[in-house]
Parts: structure tokens; C-alpha cells; sequence
């Protein structure tokens, strides 16, 4: 029995991919596999160390733990979509590097994806507030500090970015 | 860690999939959120022929409060019973328990039935479910019937739901007036499933004084364990000395060992989180009546580890 068969559209980073899996296909190996976008991490695959994590709609899911039929139609936002079109790094890449909140990297594509979201929810976390926020996903490299270090910086970084854009569209006289 | 291969369906109307589901009968599972049939799946401790995706049927997916209580359909994501200030209000103890349900990202996806109807001993909701009697609406072809939280859980990972049945909705009662509630429970990790969780109520009469204490417990037991605590705290007020609770508690437990603990240890967590929770809650009951007056400046001692 080979079980049925899907076609698909995920919307990957704003762009729209098809591609043809069966119904058992997890959305972490459909990304990987299917459609090349190795930047999302298989780690435990039972939803543990949240390496795979992706924001589907916006929201962080372990995508280990979605079949990737189920999620057929949304949009999905992995590790690949989060720097600028130019690969300027996001303020959460940013502040990883700057904070040295990584070592062999293996979970960060979880880290940074569930951060980006959780910056929109809490925009000025405090340091237990990060802990929270980072409080599902594993790393048995940093012990956690510069990870807590970089979401606090991450929101430094997301509000000085914010007031950049708010100085240059009063420069060009977008608003007064 | 792949899931064995299978046919999927994915009904957008509830007609359908409970017509599809009384067709495809034992070879079906029905999939919700999935954050604990995947892993089942890709751990191929279960490998249905066929699997059911609930997911677009909009119908399901609901939290509404009413006087009565919290009414929760099978597609509400354990987040949006969470933050739903209606529902914080009518039973609080709903958010306060969710909080401590896995990971926010796993609650992001998972739903409150579906973590219900798993019935896993070591999970937070069921217990919820039996402490504050509540029940599980199931629709079949051939027809509805609701489940007392009492009669629905018969063991671990099995409940009292029909092969053809769906689960639609869960019913959570209203806090009583003059009531009270908390949550505690300890982990052995953050997020992890619980060595032990106790969920706590408490009515208080007019004089401040203890009229009904009841605990609920997970991970004591193959199925959610409701104890009346009534006997050892009743008449006593508010913030007296209520540790009589915790010591009919661990008396009245039974736990099994496992690699987490002992079943001493688990015994001792039970007096314990028991205390916690039924102090947390006669204090919550008595702000609750003297409507944030005399006891606001009162600690809530416990009410979360």
C-alpha cells in the first residue's frame, strides 16, 4: 500500500511552489526534499528540540509535526525568507550575530523563525520573557545566555530599524 | 521517524467527515492539530489505514462563552482557548492550565479536544475536564450523545468514544460563585510533560470559610483522579491551615513508578501541589467575594511553582 497522493501549492517565502507528495509526507521533508529548501533543520522529529520550526501563516509551528497536505494553500516562512531581498540579515540574524548566539547552528533556523514571531507578539520582551519565548526550542551548544542576549537585541535592533523608516519617510515627505 | 503510508481525506463540512467516518469506520483516525498523532505516527505506534483532516471544517472552529460555561469546538487551537478573555473570565482556570501545556509553539497548532480525546494521563485538559465535570459532545451517523468527563476517560490513551464518532465539543462549566481556582505542577523540564499536576477548587461561604475543596490530578493515575478534599478543610477560613488537604490527598493516591519517579516521590508531589493549589484558590475565592478588598494585599502563595 502506497497511500494516496497530493498535489500541492505552499506559498514558501512569498512564493508559490507546486509539487506532487504523498499524504504521509511531513512539511519539514517536503521543504527539504521536495522543494530543496534545506535551511529548515530535522532534529528530533517528534516535536522535542524545535529545529524545524516555521511560521505557517505568520505562526511558529514545528513543521515535523504538520503533514505537508494539511497545509496546502498557506503560506510558509522558513529560515530562506528571513533576510531582506538583498540579503540584508534580518534585525533576529543580526542580533544572533552580534551576540554570538550561535555555535554549530544546527538549531538556529528554529530559534530565529520562532523569535521573528514571537518579537511581533512581544516587541519589548524582558529577559524572562525570552526565556519563554525560546522556551521549546533546544540548543546543546550556548547554554541559552546569548541566545536570551540576542532576542533582547533583536528587539533593540527591530525598533531602531522601525524608527530608520518612520526618519526616512519623514525625509522624503511621506508623512509630516 | 516516517509515518507508514495512508489514505488522507480532508472534508470541509462536519456532514461529511462524520458520514465519511461511519464509512471508513476502524481503519480511520481522525487528525486535529496532530502535535501528539504525529508523533505516534512517525514513531509508527499507530498507523491507520486512512486519516481524517478535520482542519478545514470552519464550523469547528469556535471558543464560545456563555453564564453556564466555556464551550470549545474540536478546531480551537489550545492558543485561542488561551487568550480568549471571555473564556478567562467564565472558568480561569482554562488559561491557567494551558499555560502549562507543552510549548506555545505546539499549542499554536494543537487543540483542547483533540488533546482531550487523547486522553493521556500525563495531560493537563482531561484533568481539567473531570475536576470541573464537564463533558464531550460526539456526533456519529447516528447522532449525537454527550459524555460526562467522568464516564469518558476509560484508560490510558483510550476514551469512551465510538470508532465512528467525532469529537466536536468540549464543555467546560463556570467557575461557581464564591469559587476559586489554581494550577500547579512540576516538570522535570520546561514544557515537559508533568511528574505530577494538580488543578484545585475551592467554594467559601459568606463568612471566608471553606465549603468544598476539590483537586483534580494527571500523571497519578491511568486516568484523570478527582478528589473531594472537603473533609479535611471544611469550615476552616480562607487563610488558615489547610495543609490537612494535601495530607488526604497523598493518602488517598496510588501512583506508579517510572523513569521520572518514584512512586513515593510522586506521592509527596501530590501533598504538596495539592496545598499550593487549594490555598491559591481559597485566596482567589475570597478577593473573588470581597471583591478585591481586604485580601488583595494577601500573597496567593503557590498558586503557580
Amino acid at each position: 500500500m502506497t497511500g494516496s497522493w497530493h498535489e500541492l501549492t505552499l506559498i514558501v517565502n512569498e512564493v508559490p511552489l507546486r509539487t506532487t507528495v504523498p499524504a504521509r509526507r511531513l512539511l519539514s521533508d517536503c521543504l527539504r526534499h521536495d522543494l530543496g529548501l534545506t535551511g529548515t533543520h530535522v532534529g528530533c522529529e517528534h516535536g522535542v528540540c524545535g529545529a524545524c520550526t516555521v511560521l505557517v501563516d505568520g505562526v511558529p509551528m514545528r513543521s515535523c509535526l504538520l503533514l505537508a497536505v494539511s497545509v496546502d494553500g498557506q503560506a510558509i516562512t522558513t529560515v530562506e525568507g528571513l533576510a531582506g531581498p538583498d540579503g540584508e540579515l534580518s534585525a533576529v540574524q543580526q542580533a544572533f550575530q552580534d551576540c554570538h548566539g550561535l555555535q554549530c547552528g544546527f538549531c538556529t533556523p528554529g530559534f530565529l523563525t520562532t523569535i521573528t514571531a514571537g518579537l511581533i507578539g512581544c516587541p519589548d520582551p524582558t529577559a524572562d520573557d525570552a526565556r519563554e519565548m525560546i522556551g521549546g526550542n533546544l540548543c546543546r551548544c550556548t547554554g541559552y545566555l546569548n541566545i536570551v542576549a540576542a532576542v533582547l537585541r533583536a528587539a533593540e535592533l527591530t525598533r531602531a530599524r522601525s524608527g530608520e523608516v518612520a526618519d526616512a519617510a519623514v525625509d522624503s515627505g511621506q508623512v509630516p | 521517524m516516517k509515518p507508514s503510508a495512508f489514505d488522507y481525506r480532508r472534508p470541509e463540512q462536519l456532514d461529511e467527515a462524520i458520514d465519511l467516518l461511519g464509512e471508513l469506520g476502524p481503519d480511520a483516525k481522525v487528525l486535529a492539530g496532530g502535535q501528539s498523532l504525529l508523533p505516534l505516527l512517525s514513531m509508527r505506534l499507530a498507523a491507520p489505514k486512512h486519516l481524517l483532516d478535520i482542519n478545514r471544517i470552519a464550523q469547528l472552529d469556535f471558543v464560545s462563552c456563555g453564564a453556564d460555561g466555556v464551550r470549545v469546538g474540536a478546531l480551537a487551537r489550545h492558543a485561542a482557548l488561551e487568550r480568549d478573555a471571555g473564556a478567562r473570565a467564565v472558568q480561569p482556570l482554562l488559561s491557567a492550565a494551558l499555560a502549562m501545556v507543552a510549548h506555545p509553539t505546539i499549542r499554536n497548532r494543537g487543540t483542547t479536544v483533540g488533546s482531550i480525546v487523547h486522553a493521556d494521563p500525563a495531560a493537563e485538559m482531561p484533568a481539567v475536564l473531570c475536576l470541573l465535570g464537564g463533558s464531550i459532545t460526539a456526533m456519529s451517523t447516528n447522532g449525537q450523545r454527550i459524555i460526562c468527563a467522568s464516564e469518558f476517560f476509560l484508560g490510558p490513551l483510550e476514551s469512551a468514544l465510538w470508532e465512528s464518532e467525532l469529537a466536536v465539543e468540549a464543555f467546560f462549566p463556570a467557575l461557581p460563585p464564591q469559587s476559586g481556582t489554581a494550577f500547579a505542577e512540576i516538570s522535570r523540564r520546561h514544557g515537559d510533560y508533568a511528574v505530577c499536576g494538580v488543578a484545585g477548587l475551592v467554594t467559601l461561604d459568606d463568612d471566608l470559610r471553606i465549603s468544598v475543596a476539590r483537586a483534580g490530578y494527571l500523571s497519578v493515575s491511568a486516568t484523570p483522579l478527582v478528589l473531594d478534599l472537603t473533609d479535611a478543610v471544611s469550615g476552616r477560613t480562607f487563610d488558615g491551615d489547610l495543609s490537612a488537604a494535601g495530607g488526604l490527598a497523598s493518602a488517598a493516591v496510588d501512583p506508579e513508578p517510572d523513569i521520572h519517579a518514584t512512586a513515593d516521590y510522586r506521592r509527596h508531589l501530590v501533598g504538596v501541589l495539592t496545598n499550593r493549589v487549594i490555598v491559591g484558590a481559597a485566596h482567589r475565592a475570597a478577593r473573588e467575594i470581597t471583591g478585591n478588598g481586604a485580601t488583595q494585599a494577601l500573597p496567593m502563595p503557590g498558586a503557580q511553582p
